[in-house]
């Protein structure tokens, strides 16, 4: 793979190909934009910025909007009850009033939620597209084979105004992950062991196709979940070629084509993979079968470990910025070097967030919650489904009772403790298990201890009150 | 866009690897509708002892008098010395504001994460790759030194030790331009109106589902 002929393409270079504008001198590109998803927290400044200087949506019809990250995840009938969030939420409404939408689902409709969970089950994230949002973890759309990626606010400004981005290409990273899983190994697992093998900034410049039969057997949900973790790998995009699972998914969804078009869309989407002889940059491969459970242990998504490991010693790192970090990282996680992970004991439980609050995800849970009980010692074990539609899947599949009758809160839904910018949060010093993507220092709440694990890991050690390997249960 | 030539200015070493936006701008302010104002709360959980919360007045919280931008010597710092990957996580547009705001125009590091070394460019702010060793001698000569100052010249891609050691660094030309004149990068896409419209015709005709 390392070597190819000129002609050769990823499908990265395809997806960049098929939507470059125009191209300046140095090699920077204006790369048209096929699908805008909008949320209240990076979009405010944005549409100020288009009406003070008097311009309009080049295509508001390609804008998916909704409010996610400030909405409250219980009691919605008191409305948001913090005025800032309040207001922040209200200045999605009023703007999108303004400039239009193809689909806005402001708090507390049905089909409202994670910005990124909704837009795939209303089909309006296709093979094929840009995606963008000014989000990092835009990433998850590249699962359909789209090349997604997030953007900062000024760059939501300018896609608003021109449906375009200033953008150069990035390199092409393969990751390949050969086999099979074994029994009880997810696709957030995958996700882990892939970051902790390349690092947080190993993708920095890169965009990542993930391959190989591991990837080919995900369903669609695990899919979103390796590429949502892309950016926890530093590359803006992760792609994975479409095939038939992407189209018997998007089939018969609200806004997928419908008909001719239909027809006419798989037939494009079924060229859109990497040439045989393409070239890729970078080849990272690892092997399915050697992958466990994965916890991390620090407060950097590479800083992550199998259910088997114990917590590293950093007397045995030899670079010093290194050792600095496990030093600060041991530090603020309150843990001692050496500490065999399945020792670690957990405060709280958190399921949900864009990478894993799908119905794949919530039924992986249901599975090893079912008829189990919440360890006394958990203080609180929350389920926060990643939109309406999923929430309503599960509590016709009477996933919410087993949730509940375990002892877990069964919630509304939104982003809510995977960055804790609504009322959902750890207080200092708590620890929790969380199936979401980040474990940055107060992440979860200030002085909040995050250990990343995968839906099933969570439940799993909500019953047990420590980590656990799911697989001995 | 606020234009960018030359600057000379403290450097204030944050040394640490991997920093990610949610340290440099906490969540909890990102409810702001603003674009300004971030600047106090720059690095908030390191900065002060309490908890911050957005509108909060910051001049009597309980500094952090361990964390290096609250020691008198690092006082009106413009340049920023930071480790591998900074700026990764979230590609909240929100923490290069807040470091403008706090008074830093120029960040040099050996590696930034990709969304926010963009985002820095569209905020006239340089952000500066330099080699390791070059970044572990400032990092030493800063420490070293009360009052280190560095000068950075855009239009030569240069930046000058006290010592009068010289490094160069690279920016894309486009960027430079812009940089360099302050330009507004939508009123210049829009000189392009006519091609994105030429693309977008024939995209329709490829595909055209993505037309409905």
């Amino acid at each position: 793979m390392a070597v190819g002929n000129s002609t050769a393409k990823t499908l990265y270079d395809k997806l960049w190909d098929s939507h470059v504008v125009h191209v300046d001198i140095d090699g920077t590109s204006l790369i048209y934009i096929d699908r805008h998803l909008v949320h209240e927290v990076t979009s405010p400044q944005a549409f100020e910025g288009l009406r003070l200087a008097g311009r309009k949506p080049w295509r508001a019809d390609t804008i998916v909007a909704n409010p996610d990250h400030n909405t409250p995840t219980k009691d919605w009938a008191k409305g948001i009850e913090d005025p800032i969030s309040r207001l922040q939420v209200e200045t999605l409404d009023t703007n999108i009033k303004e400039t239009g939408a193809l689909v806005y689902f402001p708090f507390k409709h049905a089909n409202q939620g994670i910005i990124h969970v909704i837009g795939p089950e209303q089909g309006t994230t296709l093979p094929g597209m840009t995606v963008v949002c000014g989000d990092s973890h835009t990433s998850t759309h590249g699962a359909f084979g789209a090349l997604a990626h997030g953007i900062g606010t000024s760059e939501v400004e300018h896609v608003l105004a021109t449906q375009t981005l200033i953008a150069k290409k990035s390199k092409n990273m393969l990751v390949r992950v050969d086999g099979k899983l074994g029994a009880g190994i997810t696709a957030k697992d995958v996700a882990l062991a892939i970051i902790g093998k390349i690092g947080t900034a190993g993708g920095n410049g890169f965009a990542i196709e993930f391959g190989g039969e591991v990837i080919r057997a995900l369903s669609m949900e695990g899919r979103m979940t390796v590429c949502n973790m892309a950016i926890e790998a530093g590359a803006r995009a992760g792609i994975i070629a479409p095939d038939s699972k992407t189209a018997e998914y998007l089939n018969g969804r609200q806004y997928a084509p419908k008909g001719a078009n239909w027809d006419k869309a798989t037939a494009y989407w079924g060229t859109l993979n990497s040439d045989a002889d393409a070239k890729f940059d970078s080849v990272v491969e690892l092997k399915g079968a050697e992958i466990a459970p994965q916890v991390t242990w620090g407060t950097s998504p590479e800083q992550v470990l199998p259910i088997g490991g114990r917590v590293p010693d950093p007397a045995n790192e030899k670079d010093a910025t290194k050792r600095t970090s496990i030093e600060n990282a041991l530090k603020y996680m309150g843990l001692t070097a050496n500490t065999p992970i399945d020792e670690i004991k957990l405060d709280k439980i958190f399921i949900g967030s864009c990478t894993n609050s799908r119905i794949e995800d919530l039924r992986a849970a249901a599975v090893v919650a079912k008829g189990k009980k919440v360890a006394g010692s958990i203080q609180l074990a929350m389920v926060v489904p990643g939109s309406g539609m999923v929430k309503r899947q599960a509590e016709e599949e009477g996933l919410d009772k087993i949730f509940l009758d375990a002892g877990f809160e069964w919630r509304e839904p939104g982003c809510s403790m995977c960055l804790a910018m609504n009322a959902d949060r750890l207080s200092p010093g708590e620890r929790c298990a969380s199936t979401s993507n980040r474990n940055f220092e107060g992440r979860q709440g200030q002085g909040g201890r995050t250990h990343l694990v995968s839906p099933a890991m969570a439940v799993a050690a909500a019953i047990a009150g420590h980590f656990v390997d799911v697989r001995s249960l | 866009m606020k234009a960018f030539t030359t600057l000379t200015g403290l450097a204030a070493p944050i040394d640490r690897a991997n920093i990610d936006t949610d340290a440099i701008i906490p969540k909890q302010f990102l409810k702001s509708i603003k674009r300004s104002g971030f600047g106090p709360y720059l690095f908030d959980e390191w900065r002060y002892k309490d908890h911050g919360e957005p509108g909060m007045d910051c001049t009597n919280r309980p500094l952090n008098e361990d964390f290096v931008l609250n020691q008198p010597r690092y006082k009106g710092a413009q340049i920023m010395l930071a480790r591998e990957n900074f700026g990764c996580g979230s590609s909240r547009e929100h923490a290069p504001w807040a470091i403008e705001d706090f008074g830093f125009r120029v960040i040099i590091a050996p590696s930034f994460a990709d969304i926010f070394f963009g985002n820095c460019y569209k905020n006239g702010m340089l952000p500066i790759v330099a080699s390791h060793a070059m970044v572990d001698k400032l990092f030493n000569e800063c420490e070293a030194n009360m009052g280190y100052s560095l000068s950075v010249d855009l239009p030569s891609q240069t930046v000058t030790l006290p010592s009068g050691e010289t490094f160069g660094f690279e920016i894309n030309a486009t960027s430079k331009h812009n940089l360099l004149n302050g330009l507004d990068e939508i009123g210049l896409t829009l000189m392009h109106a006519d091609a994105i419209k030429k693309f977008e015709t024939k995209h329709q005709a490829t595909q055209p589902w993505l037309f409905t």
